[in-house]
């Protein structure tokens, strides 16, 4: 059972994580425009090198 | 939210609330905001922005599809007419919006917050029920003591953070002496934690933290998908009224200045360039033109102004330039009493309450009441108070309106959806409920279901040189029949003939000199001529020594005679009501198949038509576009505007038209059938989870792993039932 000891505070630590990871993405409005961005990788403009 | 939205001195005051570092620049900066109705893939994106960034001036231009905007970050000299015409030259319909008018940050930030807490109480839920899963298949004693103190330990604070949209409405209504859904929620979440945290205290068997939360994150997501709706609604609302910009030219000592129209006042000069709509009620004090009242009564020929005449707000000037003097500015012109009164009728339609609504009523108290029985049923037949206690939450939490609070909003969310996709908008949560109810439909003619543009029909009757004569006098006005000829004409390959010293004459027509004589286009009495046919017409003199009557008829909207066809199919009785004149409505009506119609009527008979085919038990969904039409909008059960419409008949109505095709009316009719279907659907789905779980609860038999099962599945169930309205395309 010592196992316990260790893998519920990893379980909340990487939910923690993902938990945090949304919100980050939240904050960013990285959701104001889920249509255009779900269309947008289909465009090749950057596909060679990164935006500058 | 208000305050930070207000005049604050960062374009865009959600990123106050957001810190600097994730937030892109071209949002806040935006100076330029434009709409383009007509964007729809990856291509258009791409060719938009294209355009945009490479034009000298523009720093940065994105497209959000989303919302079907371009926000633009330039240099202060930029001017949105020109990023229009450069867009339009591409093929795409663009429309300048004040970006005062627009305040999404608002809905944004509302949405925003309770995604955040949606996902919060995601978090949490999944990780106590990975405990709680571990109690049920067999931990027992201190283990299982542990994992409920873990479980107390992440539910507390994810609810009180969580839940604080529910604890503050069941808050404000219990103050306010009255009950909705959210008293149960909040009674239920609080009496599950804490007795749950009492059998943890007592090293209980059941603990229910995982129960508060998964209700907690429903209800949350039901909560959410409400918020979006509406807010995609209200958004595109804001954006419908920022189309206007409201602009005016003030004639000060100086010259003309170009003004906000707030900024005007009685006695001030105004000047209305041929083109422009007039900013306030006012007289002629100069000048003489042809104004188009389309908008307000509905009439398609344009009417003369001269000096001494009055002009109303609204009113588009024509031909020539005209010098008002302002008579009422801003709340007192004709244009504005007319919007107040419209929201008076408004108020009457309030007497609708929504399905949810009217299931709360009943819902809540009778919860509360079984639950109590059970209280007290148990406490006299086994006298203890902690498993009485244990009952209760266990009742209130498995009859908690899970799939209620989803019934709702997620047939909505599919169904909106489903309906912004066809291109057209709803404006108010109830209205789809409204719409199925719907047994007539009352049309208007001018703008609704015509373009309220005319359209050259003798074109072919007229000689080569009159044609090309024509059309070169028609490119000199702008006047809405020479558009007409210079359209028709472009679409036939007619080459314009080459005129000398073109002039309009404001009121008249157009006039120049050509083979050495004068050639005219104009009004019939300008001419010397008059007819008796009570079409529109022109007169055009080529100078070939005869007059030619052009005539012109007002063109039927893209899909309305479909549309009346399937309205009828559907059963409904179509009715057409029209300001305009009798044989024009008559010929009009018996082209599109329509049987009763009524010509010449007045805003206010339109209304009363309407009221008393409510009076007589019929409910009638009202389709106009005209001011003339804003009382009967905001008297009928339910309403529909074309985006072109002015905007206080789009203010009055439920529902929006984005395109200028008509058939999204009649399928608006069977998608708001269909999702008042399953809302129905819904509710009955709940109640049979509830008849066969509540036993259950009663009886001491709803362990938490039950619960949390008969939770879920339900809810599952519900929202996959509302998908099926968003899909059949």
């Amino acid at each position: 059972m010592n196992v316990l000891a260790y893998l519920i505070p990893i379980s909340l630590i990487l939910g923690g994580l993902g938990l945090a990871g949304f919100l980050y993405t939240l904050r960013s409005r990285q959701y104001d425009d889920p249509e255009g961005d779900s269309r947008r990788i289909l465009t090749d403009t950057w596909d060679d090198h990164p935006k500058p | 939210m208000s305050t930070l939205s207000t005049n604050s001195p960062v374009a865009c005051p959600g990123c106050l609330a957001t810190p600097a570092q994730g937030a892109p620049v071209i949002v806040s900066d935006a100076r330029v905001m434009l709409s383009l109705p007509t964007i729809h893939c990856q291509a258009c994106i791409a060719k938009v922005e294209k355009t945009l960034n490479t034009y000298p001036g523009i720093k940065n231009a994105r497209v959000n599809l989303t919302l079907k905007r371009a926000l633009i970050d330039a240099v202060p000299e930029i001017n949105a007419g020109e990023l229009v015409t450069l867009l339009e030259a591409e093929g795409f319909e663009a429309h300048e919006l004040d970006p005062g008018a627009i305040n999404d940050t608002a809905t944004h930030t509302a949405g925003r917050d309770l995604l955040m807490r949606l996902a919060v109480a995601g978090f949490a839920s999944m990780n106590v029920m990975l405990l709680s899963v571990a109690v049920w298949s067999g931990a027992t004693d201190a283990t299982r003591d542990l994992f409920h103190w873990i479980s107390a330990a992440i539910a507390i604070p994810a609810i009180a953070f969580s839940a604080q949209p529910f604890f503050r409405n069941a808050y404000a209504v219990l103050r306010a002496g009255r009950l909705n859904m959210d008293v149960p929620i909040t009674l239920a979440i609080l009496l599950a934690l804490a007795t749950s945290l009492w059998e943890t205290w007592l090293s209980g068997h059941h603990a229910y933290f995982d129960a508060a939360l998964t209700l907690t994150f429903f209800l949350l997501a039901g909560r959410w998908l409400d918020a979006r709706a509406r807010s995609a609604a209200r958004s595109a609302a804001e954006e419908l009224t920022a189309l206007e910009v409201p602009r005016a030219w003030r004639i000060d000592a100086a010259g003309p200045l170009e003004v906000s129209v707030a900024q005007l006042r009685v006695d001030d000069l105004v000047l209305v360039r041929p083109g422009g709509r007039a900013p306030v009620d006012g007289v002629v004090i100069k000048g003489r033109s042809e104004v188009d009242r389309a908008m307000l009564t509905g009439e398609t020929l344009p009417e003369l102004r001269d000096i001494g005449d009055v002009m109303s707000a609204g009113e588009v000037n024509l031909t020539g330039p005209l010098t008002l003097r302002a008579t009422a500015v801003g709340q007192d012109t004709s244009l504005q009493r007319m919007a107040a009164l419209v929201a008076i009728a408004e108020s009457g339609r309030s007497r609708y309450t929504a399905l949810a609504d009217r299931a709360a009523k009943l819902y809540a108290p009778g919860v509360h009441i079984l639950s109590a029985l059970a209280f007290l049923g148990w406490l006299i037949w086994s006298g203890d108070l902690r498993i009485s206690l244990n009952i209760a939450a266990a009742v209130l939490i498995i009859t908690c309106p899970c799939a209620l609070g989803l019934a709702v909003p997620a047939v909505t969310t599919a169904a909106s959806g489903r309906l912004f996709g066809k291109g057209l908008l709803i404006k108010d949560a109830t209205a789809l409920e409204r719409l199925a109810e719907v047994d007539t439909v009352v049309f208007d003619k001018t703008g609704t279901l015509t373009t309220g543009k005319p359209r050259l029909c003798n074109w072919a009757s007229l000689t080569q040189s009159q044609q090309r004569v024509a059309h070169a006098l028609a490119q000199g006005s702008s006047h809405p029949l020479s558009r007409a000829i210079v359209q028709r004409a472009m679409s036939e390959g007619c080459q314009p003939a080459v005129l000398q010293a073109p002039v309009e004459k404001p009121g008249f027509g157009m006039e120049a000199l050509f083979d050495g004589g004068t050639v005219r286009l104009g009004r019939p009495d300008w001419l010397g001529i008059t007819l008796d046919d009570a079409q529109v017409c022109a007169v055009l003199d080529a100078g070939d020594g005869h007059c030619v009557a052009l005539k012109f008829e007002d063109d039927e909207r893209p899909g309305a005679m479909q549309t009346v066809l399937l309205l009828r199919d559907l059963g409904l009785d179509v009715v057409l009501l029209s300001g305009d004149r009798m044989p024009a409505v008559n010929d009009f009506a018996n082209k599109i198949g329509i049987d009763e119609w009524h010509a010449a009527m007045l805003p206010q008979a339109k209304a009363e038509f309407v009221e008393a085919l409510r009076k007589q038990g019929r409910h009638v969904l009202m389709v106009g576009d005209g001011l003339n039409d804003t009382a009967a909008l905001a008297t009928a059960h339910v309403s529909i505007s074309p985006a072109q419409a002015l905007d206080a008949a789009r203010a009055a109505s439920d529902m929006v038209l984005l395109g200028q095709d008509l058939s999204p009316v009649a399928e608006a009719i069977i998608v708001a059938r269909q999702a008042t279907k399953r809302i129905r659907e819904n509710f009955r789905i709940a109640t049979v989870y509830n008849v066969l779980a509540v036993p259950l609860a009663v009886a001491g038999l709803a362990t938490p792993l039950i619960a949390a099962l008969a939770m879920s599945t339900s809810s599952i169930t519900v929202s996959l039932n509302a998908l099926r309205v968003g899909g059949r395309g």
